[in-house]
């Protein structure tokens, strides 16, 4: 089967994001920007997939400015088999790169599509259950095994609590969650291999999809900042504050 | 118009996210709350003050709240409602986005305030930023970081049930099974006490020495990410910008370094105790009391000064 796995490009979970001084949004200039983990988790599932003969061709999906063509290498080299850039300079919400992600599954026809639960930017953890909606596809979501079975997927999802398993018909949406598996990384054969692999360029509007933000931002501005308190000499000393300054045991 | 709440709950209480969502969802309107379950979880939701009604569902259809007929079933509802809220809890995420794409509104999740019916303060950047949204859209799909508001109280109310018509069954997936873990300790997001490890617990093993401090204090067990990577907890036990949301009154983070996706998770507590042997370990930045100390010696003696009254 064909595997689409949507990829994003975000801040690099070890940058100390900053404020912008003008409450606009966050600092992104000069800043190390990366694949984001939960689509790297979702990219090594789908190539294990293939090298269990499961999937037959993996396209690597990245939807923003031209520099997302960064990640869809990242991907290529992990061994996904050709590329996919939607461009687009400014904002796209969950609700347009689902639709703009329809668009491509009306043109190439998966059956099963791998997203990160959740971007590590916006936090909004919401593509994969909007594609899912917009496709009438089933959904898996916080996938921590994926098997096939009886001409579906059964799927262990991670749940408050414990675990939950799933039987999804096909095609279907899984978005990753941590114990899914651990990605690889690209060798340097790979690397090269992957900068002649094919990467498709298309426009929101070849693809007939409005993508205007439905929010607006009025402001991003910092959580108020939790001072330091201090430091305790002794287990005694901690048990005495706790007690009896802070009262909350 | 109203605003409708989807209720988490265990058969019988509905749980603590819940009445924090329903005390967001009561600053923008009437709240409803849509419970999927039978009688007694039914009358615990009439029982919030706030909820004027409640609308339920017996239908083996949504016994094990799969995303696809949930969504049907609130798609269903939406037309007399202005917003749709659900705790921001495993069950809230996987639905309300799907809603959203249904009803071609963007989902706004995870919020921690609500400005107006239109404008809500939500985190991002693992709570590092807080972005003001106002939403265009002419209905709001919502998810509540509980921790972000205080849970109205579980009895007071007195709203009238009602039976709602089963929706449209999709037939895209079905429950094979689950393993929910059975404890006894409090549930992580509503513990007044959260005792945490990390990766310096070394193993699943040594794990066992915070889940008996957390006994002792009658806390919730959590973990770092590292200390779930590692295999020594179980994800569900996973607090930070990809787990679980805590604000609890005390929280006491044993060998947790304190990474930004750590802090995100844990960093709105109202007491934080931290003990790490590293004295550069950031933890410490949002610390009220550390203690520099290797966490095999000081969590026994920990323990035992406990022990003494």
């Amino acid at each position: 089967m064909k595997v689409l796995v949507p990829v994003k490009r975000v801040v690099d979970y070890n940058v100390k994001v900053r404020v912008k001084a003008d409450g606009t949004g966050v600092e992104t200039a000069n800043v190390k920007m990366s694949m984001n983990p939960f689509d790297e988790i979702g990219v090594e599932e789908a190539v294990r997939l293939k090298e269990k003969g499961v999937a037959s061709e993996i396209i690597a999906v990245s939807a923003g400015p031209t520099a997302c063509q960064e990640q869809i290498r990242t991907a290529l080299a992990m061994g996904a088999d050709r590329g996919i850039l939607i461009e687009h300079d400014g904002v796209l919400e969950p609700l347009a790169v689902a639709k703009l992600l329809k668009a491509i599954v009306a043109k190439e026809s998966p059956e099963l599509i791998i997203l990160g639960k959740q971007a590590i930017d916006d936090d909004m953890n919401a593509t994969g259950q909007m594609l899912a909606a917009l496709l009438g596809w089933a959904q898996g979501t916080y996938a921590s095994k994926i098997e096939s079975a009886d001409g579906g997927l059964k799927v262990t999802r991670e749940i408050d609590g414990g675990l939950e398993i799933l039987q999804l018909k096909l095609p279907a949406i899984i978005t990753t969650d941590l114990r899914l598996n651990e990605p690889r990384y690209a060798s340097l054969p790979n690397i090269m291999k992957a900068r002649k692999k094919p990467i498709e360029t298309v426009k929101p509007a070849d693809l007939g999809v409005d993508v205007t933000p439905r929010l607006t931002v009025l402001k991003v501005e910092e959580p108020a900042k939790r001072q330091a308190g201090k430091k305790v000499g002794s287990v005694q000393e901690l048990v005495d504050k706790l007690r009896n300054e802070a009262k909350v045991i | 118009m109203a605003v409708l709440v989807l209720v988490d709950h265990d058969g019988a209480t509905v749980s603590q996210p819940t009445r924090s969502t329903v005390a967001a969802a009561t600053k923008l309107g009437e709240v409803h709350a849509l419970v999927l379950g039978g009688g007694a979880a039914a009358a615990a939701a009439a029982a919030m003050p706030g909820v004027t009604k409640v609308l339920q569902t017996e239908d083996a259809l949504y016994a094990h709240a799969l995303a696809e007929p949930v969504a049907a079933l609130l798609i269903a509802l939406a037309p007399g409602y202005s917003h749709l809220l659900a705790p921001a809890s495993a069950a809230g995420k996987n639905v309300m986005p799907r809603v959203a794409a249904l009803l071609d509104v963007q989902v706004i999740s995870d919020i921690a305030d609500v400005i107006d019916a239109d404008t809500f303060v939500r985190p991002i950047y693992a709570g590092n930023a807080l972005a003001t949204v106002k939403s265009a859209d002419a209905k709001k799909v919502i998810t509540v970081r509980a921790a972000s508001f205080d849970p109205v109280p579980a009895s007071g109310g007195s709203g009238t049930i009602e039976t709602v018509a089963t929706a449209a069954d999709p037939g895209l997936s079905a429950f094979l099974g689950a393993e929910i873990a059975k404890s006894e300790r409090p549930e992580l997001t509503a513990a007044k006490i959260v005792v945490s490890g990390g990766r310096a617990m070394g193993s699943a093993e040594n794990f066992a020495i915070i889940e008996a401090l957390a006994d002792r204090l009658g806390a919730a067990v959590g973990a770092s990410r590292a200390a779930v990577d590692a295999g020594y907890a179980p994800n569900d036990h996973q607090v930070g910008q990809t787990g679980k949301i805590v604000a609890p009154d005390l929280y006491v983070a044993v060998g947790i370094s304190g990474a930004i996706q750590h802090l995100a998770g844990m960093k709105d507590s109202k007491v934080i105790v931290a003990i790490n042997k590293d004295e550069e370990a950031p933890i410490f930045s949002v610390a009220d009391y550390g203690l520099v100390a290797d966490l095999f010696k000081a969590l026994p003696e920990l323990e035992t000064e406990l022990a003494k009254k």
